[in-house]
């Protein structure tokens, strides 16, 4: 379990975190959602091992995460960054064998390993392209792709819980890839993987978390199932934007249509909801 | 991408799977193949087959190593068979064997390989030690190169932004010209520039490190304006200066190999051998800090160290190389590019290749830099500025300025 306790993270006198505490599972589904600002981020961050709090610890299995060795840590834990500056002219086969990197195993397996990490994310036809001429969405999958090759197997993991992390991973992709992206997320929970989210879109939340944590302002509003955390008044509360909550159509989770105007906090009311849009709050 | 009728088709079986299976049961195969790529593809394409690709850029690798390997030894060989004094290529292998301990006939096949003993004086005295500073040198600003650049994630990125060529003409500036120069003779200039090099990389390196984290942004930025303080430094101290000195600071700064002795060698390939001896461990540092420093991390690389490793090695081979052979502009800057383009940004063929590219290179170019005015020697920076400078633009040039961010 990779959790978070009482963690506060204060940059001179501004406050990104206050006291949160989290937990990402094995197997299962953590999406943080919550305004611009909240502190998503920053919490994936912390989990990361990127940056250290300044009150409170993060640990791995009950050890605290800046004690153990980076390379055992790599080999269990892979982050997806919501933009990579990578502008060097590797293969999209290159970048996904960087993945490999904590791994100490030949270089066929590692190939085997990147074969089917590109498969997984769908970028298996890319494998020879140069990384700088794909397109952003494209670029955004085979860093995924390099995601998954870092938490293939190999001995030192195994029996060992493995976490992925993803900082809005689908803020560059169209619909269909939104949806193939959190699908593979769904598949590494399947396959024991612990996985932690950063979203905006509380539909795809609703959609693809066991669980969902509502932060703002540095806080937890609410944490739970979806059909417990996305409510008009928890949405309300960290939003500050009425919300209608409906059965999804498709699926056995809620809908969430946001009515903006409607008593919100600083939206104006320009277009009539006459045809709700699906997505929900859109990506930025 | 998608027809418009199509997500909409695949929307009910997608999140249904997917609920299917966060309620513990199934496994969502089905999610991934709705993505329109997918879809399209092969569901089990043979790995092997589809990498075929990797396989022929390694030969293409071992090609391109090949070819610079054979350029320097054809480059090298040239150059110590070229001079004043007449010495056949065939004369110089024969006595670079005899050297060797292989005993050679008077001739083979009809050539004369008999050597006077003025030639063979002049091949081991003066034109082997300056062709293997040659090596060395080009070596060592080729391999400083291409680690700063990795390290900046700057293709574009030059040795002396660390301040280390800016420091060693200082120093040299400081032995010239308060005359320690005639005390100490060309070794007190070498010493002088070798130090200097290092202290001002060490004071750009403390300057961009708080709390154990060096920002790579501050280094370089940190790196111009030192440059401009050693620049400035020198400029004052040429206030005081005589003709006689003027005349050597300003040989100095255009970089020659004429003061090749083997005793230099052997100081030079010392720095510069334990830079490349590093080279293999910080090959795949380098390329995941390609990605990000952050990123670099997430996949196990110990990335302050790299960074102090990465600095030390290259203000230690590029002083090392300044102290012996003065300011050789824009080999640290155009031979790791070179070898980029045609083999890739990888660094574990990357970093061999930059030093056997830079050390034909300067080898090269020293070559040039004692023929095209004979018997005037040309400073040999003079040489790798008018050949890299307009290379350097024409990359400028070509490429889309994104790739430089």
């Amino acid at each position: 379990m990779l959790t978070l306790d009482q963690v506060s993270v204060r940059i001179g006198r501004a406050t990104l975190l206050d006291g949160l505490s989290l937990a990402v599972e094995p197997g299962r589904v953590l999406a943080i959602v919550g305004p611009n600002g909240a502190g998503k981020t920053t919490a994936l961050r912390l989990l990361a091992g990127e940056m250290r709090p300044t009150e409170g610890a993060v640990h791995l299995d009950r050890s605290p995460l800046a004690s153990l060795d980076t390379n055992a840590l790599a080999q269990r834990r892979a982050v997806l960054p919501q933009k990579s500056a990578l502008a060097f002219g590797f293969t999209a086969l290159d970048v996904v064998l960087l993945g490999r990197t904590p791994h100490r195993s030949t270089h066929r397996d590692n190939r085997l390993a990147a074969a089917r990490a590109m498969e997984r994310a769908g970028v298996h036809h890319l494998a020879s392209r140069r990384y700088p001429t794909l397109s952003g969405g494209e670029q955004q999958r085979v860093h995924l792709a390099r995601t998954l090759a870092q938490l293939d197997g190999g001995d030192a993991t195994a029996g060992a819980d493995r976490y992925l992390l993803l900082d809005e991973p689908t803020s560059a992709l169209d619909l269909a890839h939104q949806h193939t992206v959190l699908g593979v997320a769904r598949q590494q929970a399947a396959a024991g993987v612990g996985v932690l989210t950063v979203l905006h879109d509380l539909n795809l939340a609703a959609q693809y978390a066991d669980r969902i944590a509502v932060l703002a302002e540095g806080a937890l509003v609410a944490i739970g199932s979806a059909e417990a955390v996305l409510t008009p008044a928890v949405i309300q509360q960290a939003f500050g934007i009425s919300v209608l909550v409906m059965q999804n159509p498709c699926a056995s989770c809620p809908l969430v249509v946001p009515m903006p105007g409607d008593g919100g906090d600083g939206v104006t009311d320009s277009v009539p909801v006459l045809d709700p849009p699906s997505e929900g709050e859109p990506p930025h | 991408m998608s027809s418009s009728a199509r997500p909409i088709e695949d929307h009910g079986p997608r999140t249904s799977g997917a609920r299917v299976e966060r309620d513990g049961g199934a496994h969502a195969d089905g999610v991934p193949a709705g993505d329109g790529h997918a879809g399209s593809l092969p569901r089990q394409p043979d790995a092997e087959d589809a990498f075929a690709g990797a396989d022929a850029h390694s030969r293409r690798v071992r090609w391109v190593l090949g070819g610079f390997a054979g350029l320097l030894v054809v480059g090298s060989l040239t150059a110590t068979a070229t001079g004043a004094v007449d010495i056949s290529p065939a004369q110089t292998v024969a006595v670079l064997l005899g050297v060797l301990g292989v005993s050679v006939p008077d001739t083979v096949l009809g050539v004369d390989l008999t050597v006077t003993g003025q030639q063979e004086a002049v091949l081991l005295a003066i034109r082997l030690p300056r062709v293997l500073l040659g090596m060395v040198v080009g070596a060592g600003l080729a391999v400083a190169g291409a680690v700063l650049q990795g390290l900046f994630r700057n293709a574009l990125a030059d040795p002396g932004l660390i301040g280390v060529s800016s420091g060693a003409s200082l120093g040299a500036a400081v032995a010239i010209i308060v005359g320690l120069a005639t005390a100490l003779g060309p070794a007190g200039i070498a010493l002088f520039a070798f130090g200097g090099g290092l202290a001002t990389t060490l004071i750009v390196y403390r300057i961009a490190t708080r709390r154990g984290r060096t920002s790579v942004t501050t280094m370089l930025l940190a790196g111009i304006a030192v440059n401009a303080l050693c620049g400035a430094a020198v400029g004052s101290l040429v206030l005081f200066a005589d003709d006689g000195q003027l005349r050597d600071l300003t040989f100095w700064t255009l970089g020659s190999l004429g003061g090749a002795s083997w005793s230099t060698v052997g100081v030079t390939v010392i720095f510069v051998g334990l830079a490349l001896a590093i080279t293999p461990w910080l090959a795949r540092s380098l390329d995941a800090m390609l990605l990000g420093e952050a990123e670099a991390a997430h996949l196990g690389i110990r990335t302050e160290r790299v960074k102090a490793v990465c600095v030390s090695l290259a203000a230690l081979a590029v002083a090392a190389a300044t102290a012996a052979a003065g300011l050789v502009g824009f080999v640290g800057l155009v031979a790791p590019h070179i070898v980029r383009l045609s083999i890739g940004p990888g660094h574990r063929a990357l970093l061999p290749g930059a030093a056997l590219s830079g050390a034909a290179l300067v080898v090269v170019a020293d070559l040039f830099s004692r023929v095209i005015l004979d018997p005037i020697e040309v400073p040999i920076g003079i040489v790798t500025a008018l050949s890299g400078a307009p290379f350097f633009l024409w990359l400028l040039l070509r490429e889309r300025p994104e790739s430089f961010a």
